[in-house]
């Protein structure tokens, strides 16, 4: 409960930080959507649709109104292309759906992969199968998203033909109905974030592993199997779920790059061109729309830890 | 000396090290030894490697070779500057915070917070949505994400060394807050403080590479990597060079420093490994 609290606190200052840094760093968001040979009537027509000629308080309060109630406003770029109305709402709609099936397809091969590979290397801790998992984590930890994605293509598509280098799909389509196609995209996402989740399970693991009830199980003549997935899987686990609601996190940031690289039409790839387009209101929408979504994995990952380790649970 | 580069005796460390060497001699001398020049077409686009350009040509025309050769300064450079001044804004917060455990302190810890609720990459594309791309905001940016962690890695080290004997011995001799902080805490700080750096020096320079990958931080015709291999994406087919050549520099690199801080890390025992997020509770 109290941390329900602050992270709605959190969530509040976030808002304000994205709003300041949007609507009042370059001066006007009018003139930078259109450009700096806009002649000052467009400009202060724009500043009318957009509510700029408001104060600053009036402008975020009714922004944040918008946001809770579900309405994100018009995009400023569309407005100043002439359009009346154009909801921020229409324009993510299909792009969010597109992200939501990439991630999630990402975090159904992650979760059990990192957990898997996790344990092994820890069982087998020291051995060649714990060396190689680790040495192809550390490599998978270091690069960015960019680079991994190139080399996938480079060796998938330039030289093997096997998979195509984009992910495009038309507005209104359906990304499943070419799973080829993405193929890359959630490979790229899997090397960049499997290395922490591995890391991380295996380490708790090593460190359960040694503790004294896990011994007195196996003196108990428990077979090895229960030991390890009865017994110190559970409080292994704790420190992995913070880890892969972390790995979560990572993704809605590492689906920025890859939409990007791949050209697949989800919820980054748009950030990114409304970012390349200065177009304010929408990158402030969707970037709060971002920071709500983040905060969440982390809400229901520390009251999952607390489901697992009744010890954490304190008494009121 | 000799403690400090204990390191260079395990195999990562020496491996790490020499990578890190390798790439700072690239980014430091190449450009006196490339043989054209970064941003002057050479031929035709795209040729295939030859005797003149040994890497090919760019979508361009200009020779990769020396591209690459240039393209090292603006890697290595602008994420050292962010790193550098998110540490002198970390180490100044985290130092106070820590020490005095005045009003500094609980504000610090909100606003590690809020810093929380974004992706980092979402930060710097919104800061650079409203202030324009430029070299200072992607410096200011990166260092804006980076500073409330380190100060908390700062404040919870001070915390640690405040209380011991010679820090109480200087404030009972009537040394002033500043002296004691320079003198007595920050020495005793510095081993964590180091290998944290390690980490953050990575970590700016793949997220200042991402933006510049997505075409939102420097602008062409400079030759930073990641822009050489966001320029050049699109004909992967048709001289691969162009995008293998930077995307191994920047993945020798990243490796290079992993391996060093791990090495460096472990050096210096294990209770310098920064501690990862063992329960919520705590």
């Amino acid at each position: 409960m109290r941390r329900t609290l602050g992270a709605i606190v959190a969530l509040l200052a976030a808002s304000i930080l994205i709003f300041l840094a949007l609507q009042v760093l370059p001066g006007n968001a009018a003139s930078a959507v259109l450009g700096r040979n806009a002649s000052p009537r467009a400009v202060r027509i724009l500043e009318r649709q957009m509510h700029l000629d408001q104060p600053l308080a009036t402008r975020y309060v009714h922004w944040l109104g918008g946001f809770v109630h579900g309405d994100l406003g018009d995009s400023s770029v569309a407005l100043a292309q002439g359009a009346t109305h154009a909801p921020i709402s229409h324009l993510i709609s299909g792009p969010l759906k597109n992200s939501l099936i990439l991630a999630a397809i990402t975090a159904m091969l992650m979760i059990p992969l990192s957990l898997g590979l996790g344990v092994l290397a820890a069982v087998r801790a020291g051995k060649p199968t714990d060396h190689l998992i680790s040495l192809s984590s550390l490599a998978g930890i270091s690069m960015p998203e960019f680079v991994i994605a190139s080399l996938l293509v480079a060796v998938f598509f330039v030289a093997l033909r096997w998979l195509p280098p984009v992910a495009i799909v038309p507005p209104g389509g359906d990304p499943l109905s070419a799973p080829k196609e993405l193929v890359l995209p959630v490979a790229t996402l899997l090397l960049a974030s499997l290395a922490g989740g591995i890391r991380m399970v295996r380490a708790g693991m090593v460190e359960v592993l040694q503790t004294e009830y896990v011994q007195a199980a196996r003196l108990n003549g428990l077979p090895e199997r229960r030991v390890l997935w009865r017994y110190a899987l559970r409080n292994g686990l704790a420190p992995s779920v913070q880890v892969l609601a972390q790995n979560l996190q990572y993704l809605i940031g590492g689906i920025f790059v890859v939409e990007a690289v791949f050209g697949y039409p989800g919820i980054g790839s748009t950030l990114v061109e409304a970012v390349g387009n200065r177009d304010a209101t929408l990158v402030q929408s969707v970037a709060m729309l971002i920071a709500v979504a983040y905060v969440l994995i982390n809400l229901v990952a520390d009251f999952l830890v607390l489901l697992l380790v009744p010890k954490l649970r304190e008494p009121a | 000396m000799k403690e400090r580069l204990r390191f260079l005796r395990r195999p990562s460390g020496a491996i790490g090290a020499a990578i890190l060497l390798f790439i700072v001699a690239v980014a430091v001398l190449g450009p006196l030894v490339a043989p054209h020049s970064p941003t002057q077409p050479l031929g035709v686009p795209l040729s295939g490697p030859s005797g003149a350009s040994p890497l090919g040509t760019d979508y361009l025309g200009r020779d990769v070779l020396s591209r690459l050769l240039y393209g090292g300064r603006s890697v290595l450079g602008l994420a050292a500057a962010a790193t550098i001044l998110a540490y002198v804004l970390g180490l100044s917060i985290g130092l106070v915070a820590g020490y005095t455990r005045s009003l500094v302190d609980p504000m610090l810890m909100r606003s590690v917070d809020v810093m929380l609720c974004f992706p980092p990459l979402l930060f710097l594309l919104v800061l650079i949505a409203g202030a324009g791309s430029s070299v200072a905001v992607l410096i200011i940016g990166v260092a804006l994400v980076q500073a409330p962690q380190v100060s908390r890695i700062v404040r919870t080290a001070t915390l640690e060394v405040s209380v011991r004997g010679y820090v109480e011995a200087a404030v009972a001799r009537g040394e002033r807050a500043p002296a004691v902080l320079v003198r007595e805490v920050l020495p005793n700080i510095l081993g964590p403080v180091l290998v944290d750096a390690g980490l953050r020096f990575t970590y700016s320079i793949l997220i200042i590479a991402s933006v510049n990958f997505l075409g939102l931080g420097l602008q062409p015709p400079n030759s930073d990597w990641a822009l050489m291999i966001g320029e050049n994406r699109s004909y992967l087919a048709v001289n691969p060079w162009a995008v293998l050549a930077p995307a191994a520099m920047i993945a020798i690199l990243t490796i290079g420093v992993n391996l060093t801080g791990d090495a460096v890390a472990r050096s210096l025992g294990r209770s310098y490994v920064p501690r990862t997020v063992r329960s919520v509770a705590t």
